[in-house]
């Protein structure tokens, strides 16, 4: 029994697998495209955000900040004339280390009190972007962005990015990318170890395992996967300013990933392409959508803390528990 | 000497909004992520009544006052109660719906732009070469007032004292029969009513608007913090400090930043005493 | 010996937890730490296990000193402990619980997990084979999978003495093991320290109110009362000793 349901989620997955690859020739709405490329991008950010807060329990709310470290680093190298794809490793990698250098003092705080330390430090961050004109344009931001520069493939020639189907793949390239760290790291002793510090710090700690690193280490890696987010935003929106680390990002991937679901792999994505599809369908509510939203907040947090992903895990085990009690039931009739 | 004025009335208004919030935090155990929305609505609510009905001002600001103190217990009952047990950051999402409501109901109504309200002293008096506006004065003046009353309210009376019997310890208020719903509402409505009280004294001299108190509410919570979540003197002297360091040094240094200094030093800070300055461990 | 505490106090603002303490554990031996509530037992235990800093004393394990180093570099250095009040990771199952308690025991970190390399291969094996030797020996191998909400309380307490034993210690720290369990359950716990003493040749330092238990089962006993050692010997002294009946029958125990 239980090998039959693992192989129905392998097919699960290769069947969205596929849909995903195919989606170009599935929607023709540039549009619509454009929302799913979005979609995919935040995905990244939700899924990145999800490790430190979903899996390792530290509410970090600089996470736009982090984006827009990645995202400025781009937009700054690619317009010097230096490659995209030595731009963006390389940017990702500067909000990492700045997220290594944050992570130093503020991590020592716990709870509310890190929660508005990264608050901080991420509006820090927009204030700073919006002021050093020399640097970053002041409130105007920076436009011109240059696209990905083309590649060359063996065998297939060069690919360029100016087309939306070049863009959606990139994105759909590096979303698959930080699913596959994702999965790796969740689905280790060293994931296990963020859960441990999650669900009860101290006692983590007197099982030895070092609490601190292990929340730097989630969230450096949590910031490096902000920071390629937005230098990949950064490159095909080709303009970017300092809302692109605002708090409300923050808000938008926080909200995402507890409706979505946190501490899962597929919530953050459903979140991060649902929320902001029906909101679109509510466009015709003008600005009493956002008070639809906000409440409807109110309301899933409230009744659904877990998010759609929990409440399906949840079917997913009664469904279980009630399978091995009949069998019990049939064992114990036949025994 | 002029910008010490101007920080002491800055200050006074910090002190006021902290102080409010670091009442409610003493008995949530969270911070009120919409606190600084609530006082942007109390300002939105007095220009409101004064315009279209034509209040006068001090009649305005006490009716704007009861409607964010309702206002306050409404938030209690339904944003934070039911996620009392639960794990913090369900309450953070909560408040930003209810933040989001608070910005968005205020921009449909009122516009995104920002609006003036009637000055109602508009008269200015100079002393030792300094000029203070009357309605700044009445700032500074109201606002220690406001501290002083509360400070007797908690001290002195019965419900100040239970109020402060809740937030040290739960549980036992419970166990020695202390309705604590009941507390905490009371906690929500003084909290709001009086920053509402500071955001209308305040209005007339800057703009409002509706993203006026988001930056205003983490300024409330770095203050909070540093003073001690919880600790009502904490809130009084960061208030007043970080009103004087932004006024004295946004003259000197550049103004744009001084922002960041206050942020910066909030996470130096943290970094030293990773529970605030006065505060005390959160579980 | 194996654990030295020597002259070992903890003040309070005021209160005074734990008093002038000096006692050995010796290798291989069940030593039992007991006195009525309050006594700073369990303060002591914070002490050796480094959640706690003395205020003055030091702490040796092995000879070398382990004062004010923080838990997880006391647990590396193998002192493993449970809690008075059954501490274990809620939100998980039972096997990852115990998969947490091997971990400082694995050496694979970010690079080994990210590239499945030759580490976190190692780490899973030996992980996995722990895990299964130590479900049998607590006796939880058919709740394996089982989220740790749905154990009953002794089944918890088996659990968190695994998840202290996984990780190989020297010297275990026991805090009220049997804490509010039934006379059937406190006794398959005495068995399982049995166990642990003879099979693992673990060292026991156990925290217990049940003084028949204790006699049973401790080879020294040491006796705290607010927060000092009166007392200590093996059961036979220690039962005869007058200072020890006066702070008991003084105090109203649950014997």
């Amino acid at each position: 029994m239980a090998s039959i349901n693992f192989l129905r989620e392998k097919w699960f997955y290769l069947v969205l697998l596929v849909v995903a690859l195919a989606l170009p020739f599935l929607i023709s709405n540039r549009y619509y495209f454009q929302i799913v490329i979005m979609g995919c991008l935040f995905s990244i950010t939700t899924l990145s955000l999800n490790l430190i807060l979903g899996y390792t329990g530290q509410a970090s709310l600089a996470h736009a900040g982090f984006f827009g470290i990645g995202a400025y680093g781009v937009a700054l190298l690619t317009k010097e004339g230096i490659s995209f794809w030595l731009a963006l490793p390389f940017s990702a990698l500067c909000a990492a280390l700045i997220g290594f250098l944050i992570g130093l003092p503020t991590l020592r705080s716990r709870g509310s009190y890190f929660a508005i330390s990264t608050m901080c430090f991420g509006v820090i961050i927009s204030i700073v972007a919006g002021n050093w004109i020399d640097l970053t344009g002041g409130y105007s931001g920076i436009v011109g962005v240059p696209l990905p520069n083309p590649l060359s493939i063996p065998l297939i020639g060069e690919i360029g990015f100016q087309t939306q189907v070049a863009q959606y793949y990139l994105v759909l390239f590096f979303l698959l990318l930080t699913l596959l760290v994702m999965h790796r790291l969740v689905h280790s002793l060293l994931g296990l170890s963020f859960m441990a510090i999650r669900n009860n710090e101290v006692l983590a700690g007197s099982v030895g395992i070092n609490t601190f690193t292990g929340k730097i280490l989630s969230f450096v890696i949590a910031n490096f996967f902000a920071g390629l987010a937005g230098g990949i935003f950064a490159s095909l929106m080709g303009s970017i300013s300092p809302s692109t680390a605002s708090l409300e990002l923050t808000f938008n991937w926080l909200i995402y990933l507890l409706l979505g679901g946190a501490a899962t792999l597929a919530g953050p994505i459903i979140g991060a392409f649902v929320i902001p599809v029906i909101m679109e369908y509510l466009q015709f509510l003008a600005e009493y959508r956002l008070i639809i939203f906000g409440v409807l907040l109110i309301v899933v947090i409230i009744y659904f803390p877990r998010g759609v992903m929990g409440a399906v895990n949840n079917l997913r085990q009664k469904a279980r528990d009630f399978s091995d009690r009949k069998k019990g039931a049939m064992g114990a009739a036949s025994g | 000497m002029q910008q010490v004025f101007n920080g002491v009335m800055l200050g006074s208004t910090y002190a006021i909004v902290a102080l409010g919030l670091t009442l409610v935090f003493g008995i949530l155990h969270i911070p009120n992520f919409a606190h600084g929305h609530l006082y942007m609505l109390g300002a939105y609510i007095s220009f409101f009544l004064m315009t279209l009905y034509g209040f006068g001002f001090w009649t305005a600001l006490v009716i704007s006052m009861i409607i964010l103190g309702l206002i306050g217990m409404l938030i209690e009952r339904v944003i934070y109660r039911p996620l009392q047990d639960r794990p913090h950051i369900n309450s953070f999402i909560s408040a930003i719906g209810a933040l989001i409501i608070l910005e968005t109901s205020v921009i449909v109504i009122w516009g995104p732009q920002g609006r003036r309200i009637p000055n109602p002293y508009p008269d200015i008096v100079e002393l030792l070469g300094i000029t203070m506006s009357y309605q700044r004065l009445l700032v500074i003046v109201a606002a220690i007032a406001m501290i002083v009353l509360l400070q007797i309210f908690i001290k002195k009376t019965t419900p100040g004292t239970t109020i402060e019997a809740v937030a040290q310890n739960r549980e036992g208020a419970m166990l020695v029969g202390i309705n604590v719903n009941r507390v905490s509402s009371l906690t929500f409505a003084i909290s709001t009513a009086t920053a509402a009280a500071a955001a209308s004294l305040v209005a007339p001299i800057f703009m409002i608007s509706p993203t006026m108190g988001a930056l205003l509410g983490m300024k409330a919570f770095v203050i909070v913090i540093l003073g001690g979540l919880g600790s009502i003197p904490g809130a009084i002297v960061g208030g007043y400090i970080l009103g004087l360091l932004e006024a004295v040094g946004g003259g000197y240094l550049s103004a744009a930043y001084k922002d960041v200094y206050a942020f910066g030093a909030l996470i130096l800070i943290l970094s030293i005493r990773p529970t605030g300055l006065f505060g005390k461990e959160v579980s | 010996m194996l654990l030295q505490v020597k002259s070992v106090s903890k003040h309070f603002a005021g209160l005074v937890a734990v008093n002038d303490v000096s006692f050995d554990v010796r290798q291989a031996e069940i030593l039992s730490i007991v006195g009525p509530n309050g006594a700073g037992k369990s303060v002591l235990f914070g002490l050796i296990s480094g959640m706690l800093r003395p205020t003055y004393g030091q702490v040796f394990l092995q000879g070398e000193e382990i004062t004010g180093l923080k838990p997880h570099r006391v647990a590396e250095r193998g002192i493993a402990r449970t809690f008075q009040t059954t501490a274990l990771f809620d939100q998980l199952r039972v096997v990852d619980n115990l998969a947490i308690g091997y971990r400082l025991r694995t050496t694979g970190g970010f690079w080994s997990t990210l590239f499945h390399g030759r580490r976190w291969k190692e780490d899973k094996d030996r992980t996995t084979a722990q895990v299964t030797e130590t479900l049998q020996f607590i006796g939880l191998a058919n709740k394996a999978f089982h989220f740790v909400s749905t154990l009953s309380q002794a089944e918890q307490k088996r659990l968190s003495i695994g998840v202290a034993l996984i990780s190989q210690p020297k010297i275990i720290l026991l805090d009220e093991p049997t804490g509010g369990l039934i006379v059937e359950d406190t006794d398959q716990i005495t068995d399982l320290i049995q166990k642990i003493h003879e099979q693992k040749k673990i060292t026991v330092c156990l925290i217990e109110h049940k003084m028949r238990m204790v006699m049973g089962l401790a080879d020294r006993i040491i006796v705290l009362n607010f927060g000092s050692v009166i007392a200590e010997g093996t059961p036979a002294e220690i039962s005869r000793n007058p200072q020890v009946i006066e702070a008991y029958l003084g105090a109203g125990s649950n014997a």
